[in-house]
């Protein structure tokens, strides 16, 4: 089978799966309900025990973990082909990072306590900051380096001040819940959790999604790109602000989920004939099949204690990319 | 119609200027040879015309002014071949070499007819027909260099801006690469291509632009731009003259003497 | 026009509806608000409400507590808590045990709050208590959301006895540290710091201006010289670096003699027994008095 026609069934193959995981995501739970009966209830307009656990609770879950996942995948890919460098992975911006400090200081500060979705909106607000200081420090012409080390700074910055409220936080309690937000979870997350993150996930796509053409060229270096009708300004805007929409949102929404937006790209680079502009969707729905799976196993291993999403994809993710890095290693050298 | 017209050109990098002013002006069929020494500015040059570093002053691209014109426009004007031979993912070389095409391609759109074409007429043009399928980055360093060469072929524009293309090739290959350039000029393209060595240079260029620190010290027909007395001043070489199969010989000899 | 009459019979009619309307509010509106069935299925998620509604609720008015209820390292009443199912603060179990009132902590797991309240159910949430009215008010409060008034004025009436003994008891004066993993102490302002003062000892800690949960280096903790260092008597089986503070040289030459273990079951969630506490503390210091 030729390189042509290897792609599309690759991307078939990935959607079933991401699919069939969503499927299976959506029959994990205490209440033991038989998968027909809960596909029934999916749909139907009932109201009763059933329907509710579906719709409002595993529902929003599995949607969360798709879209969670995909949106790490997507913009794991991205960053990876504009930075020309397969060690990128969307924490490096600093979004994540900025999120996470947002949310801990509505924690701290008891902000959160206010409404239910204070602390998502005070993540939010930290993405926004810090992909504007990003900006404001690489300004339109700087460049990839430059964003690396903007990102690095502001990693390390918001890093600091979270420990900084941890150590100064004069209640047990509230570090406990700062430190266990920040392991990452999508336990009992609701439809508000979703309609809140959607959107932003969607402008991150639109944006993330549209520098296919300009990754591939970007393969020959930024110069011979420029020249080849490529607009690094705009390049960097939609990679920047589309990381910082799409990872803002979903860091708000379930803590820091690390290792996704790393590893997934790496996993499906060969099998796209290292294409950044195949690799995009690729990476989207493996991106949501790597999130689904790990929330799946999370309630299946250990039901009764609340085992942290972020947790898993690091313990899976992080011997897993030493597994690659050591079979490629022959390669490099 | 011009292709490349430069008038007054500046840049400067930091406090230092770097190009002093420069005014030339390129028309179709010409096989322009870019030369002097280290630090002339010649890749430079190359790289403002194109807008990949600010600079002050007109240039114009097949007439119209290139700041005035979108990336995509200008890209379909002029291609460029980088002193970096960067490939940064495990690509199939056929990739690489499609990558000519996107600027005349809109958004993700497959490649039509008139695309292939293109592409497997640059293929054949360097010889790198049996690579086809083969990853980019596993080539030789002068496979890889003809690779990219077939890239900006396929981009079919007509002005090619090649910086130092030459470099880690072997002869053969490097007088092939001089062959292509001469024939793109005889199809009524332009080539601009900077180089280092003279001897190349003199054989096979239909013009030479010499410049030194910022400035174009000569710009004429290769025999009325190397000469001894320019050859020693910018230079500090003496070089041997000659001809053979009817076309000039400069061989630098060693550094030259005073007076 | 309307003539003065008429105007006079509309107003009169209107106060009169008005009036009718006020008395009907007050009379059958007002025992319609305290008709209120109590709760017969109370569903507890956090380790202090389960055992709050444990000593308040009455028989089959609670239907389940938190797993942590039955840890005895975190709950006082582990023995009793296995009498109620166990349930692991997730809303889809919570869901299906169909409760008409939840109890949770302010920090519980904030999105299943959120969750369960959306789904309908009425969650009243607890905040930590830091002092012995904090404990008076929680208890007074469960008691009017499980209607078990008269059994919450009943602990709430044995706690004040307790309290009144304690003070009558012997104050020793001497001084005390918290003293557990990670060099915390507490401060002012914290439980702990109410058990030490209720059983007539000095926190250091407090003297020291320190508030709130904190670390007091060891140095401070060595100058300050506490007649009596409290520690944690859980023991949680896995060594963690925080406990190798209570293994420095230092600290062992200063505790070789004033040890107290402290049940720090019944001091994490304030409850009438954490008054035990504050018995066992008296006692403890008095007997130190003694050579």
């Amino acid at each position: 089978m030729n390189a042509g026609r290897r792609y599309p069934v690759l991307i078939a193959l990935l959607a079933v799966l991401t699919l069939a995981l969503f499927l299976l995501s959506l029959t994990i739970g205490p209440a033991g309900i038989a998968f027909a009966e809960s596909m029934k209830a999916l749909f139907s307009d009932k109201a009763d025990g059933v329907a509710l656990i579906m719709r409002e609770i595993r529902l929003p879950r599995a949607l969360l973990g798709l879209m969670i996942g995909a949106t790490l995948g997507l913009s794991g890919a991205v960053l990876q082909g504009y930075l020309r460098n397969p060690l990128a992975e969307p924490g490096l911006l600093g979004i994540s990072a900025s999120a996470s400090l947002g949310a801990v200081l509505a924690i701290y500060t008891g902000l959160s306590a206010a409404f239910l979705l204070a602390l998502p909106l005070a993540a939010l607000a930290g993405a926004v900051a810090a992909v504007l200081v990003v900006q404001a420090i690489a300004g339109q012409r700087g460049g990839a380096l430059l964003v690396i080390l903007a990102g690095i700074a502001i990693s390390s910055f918001a890093g600091a001040m979270t420990s900084l409220a941890l150590n100064l936080s004069p209640n047990p309690f509230a570090a406990v819940e700062i430190m266990f937000w920040m392991l990452g979870s999508l336990t009992d997350r609701s439809m508000t959790h979703v309609w809140l993150a959607a959107p932003f996930m969607l402008v991150g796509w639109a944006m993330l999604g549209s520098l296919g053409r300009a990754l591939d060229a970007l393969t020959l270096g930024s110069e011979t790109a420029a020249t080849m009708g490529v607009e690094l300004r705009k390049v960097q805007f939609l990679a920047v602000f589309g990381t910082a929409a799409g990872v803002g949102a979903a860091t708000a929404v379930a803590g820091a989920i690390g290792f996704v937006g790393l590893v997934v790209p790496h996993i499906l680079r060969p099998l796209v004939g290292a294409r950044p502009s195949r690799l995009l969707p690729a990476s989207a729905l493996g991106g949501a099949s790597m999130v689904l799976a790990a929330d799946t196993l999370v309630r299946i291993l250990a039901p009764e204690r609340d085992l942290k999403l972020g947790v898993l994809t690091a313990i899976v993710g992080a011997p897993f990319f030493l597994w690659l890095v050591f079979r490629t290693r022959r390669s490099l050298l | 119609m011009t292709l490349l017209s430069v008038k007054n050109l500046v840049v400067e990098l930091g406090l230092r200027p770097v190009l002093n002013g420069l005014d030339f002006a390129v028309r179709p069929g010409e096989f322009v040879g870019l030369i002097g020494p280290n630090g002339a500015g010649k890749s430079t040059l190359l790289r403002s015309v194109l807008g990949l570093v600010p600079a002050r002053g007109e240039v114009r691209l097949s007439g119209e002014e290139a700041a005035a014109t979108s990336a995509r426009l200008r890209a379909t004007r002029a291609a460029y071949l980088a002193q970096e031979r960067e490939i940064a993912w495990a690509v199939p070389v056929e990739m690489v070499v499609a990558l000519g095409r996107s600027p005349h391609r809109p958004g993700l759109a497959a490649l039509t007819e008139k695309d292939r074409a293109a592409v497997d007429a640059a293929m054949r043009r360097m010889d790198i027909e049996a690579f086809r399928n083969r990853i980019a980055t596993e080539l030789s360093g002068g496979e890889k260099a003809r690779v990219l060469v077939a890239r900006a072929l396929a981009q079919d524009t007509p002005l090619l801006l090649a910086d130092e293309p030459t470099a880690g090739l072997d002869p053969a290959h490097q007088i092939a690469l001089m062959r292509l350039f001469s024939s793109l000029a005889a199809d009524g393209k332009s080539v601009v291509a900077s180089l280092h060595d003279l001897g190349l240079a003199a054989r096979w260029c239909s013009r030479l632009i010499l410049l030194d620190k910022g400035r174009i010290v000569a710009d004429g027909l290769p025999s009325t731009v190397l000469t001894p007395e320019n050859l020693r001043a910018i230079y500090g070489v003496d070089a041997f003259f000659g001809e053979a199969h009817g076309a000039p010989i400069v061989h630098p000899l060693d550094l030259a003497t005073p007076g | 026009m309307w003539s003065m009459r008429a105007l006079q019979t509309a107003l009169s009619c209107f106060a009169a509806a008005f009036l009718l309307g006020a008395v009907a509010f007050f009379v059958f509106g007002q025992p319609a608000l305290a008709a209120e069935p109590a709760p017969r299925r109370v569903v507890s998620m956090n380790v202090c409400t389960d055992q709050l509604a444990m000593l308040i609720a009455g028989k089959d008015q609670l239907h389940s507590v938190s797993v942590l209820a039955s840890d005895p390292r975190t709950s006082a009443m582990a023995v009793e808590a296995k009498a109620f199912p166990a349930n692991h603060a997730l809303a889809e179990e919570i869901f299906l045990m169909e409760p008409d009132l939840v109890l949770a902590g302010t920090f519980s797991a904030r999105a299943t709050i959120g969750l369960v309240r959306r789904l309908g159910f009425r969650v009243e949430t607890f905040a930590p208590a830091r002092s012995f009215s904090d404990i008076r008010d929680n208890i007074v409060r469960i008691g009017e959301l499980l209607h078990r008034r008269r059994r919450a004025a009943e602990l709430v009436a044995e706690m004040d006895d307790g309290l009144a003994r304690l003070r009558a008891g012997p104050h020793s004066g001497r001084t005390i540290a918290l003293y557990e993993p990670n060099s915390y102490t507490a401060g002012g302002g914290t439980l702990a710091s109410e058990i030490f003062r209720a059983a007539g000892l000095i926190n250091v800690a407090e003297e020291l201006g320190v508030t709130g949960s904190t670390r007091l280096p060891l140095e401070q903790l060595i100058m300050a010289r506490p007649n009596l260092i409290g520690r944690s008597s859980s023991d949680y089986g896995a060594p963690a670096l925080a406990q190798e503070n209570l293994v420095h040289p230092a600290f062992r030459a200063l505790a070789k003699r004033e040890m107290i273990d402290l049940p720090v079951a019944k001091m994490i969630c304030g409850a009438p027994f954490t008054l035990d506490a504050a018995f066992l503390l008296q006692d403890a210091a008095g007997r130190r008095n003694q050579p």
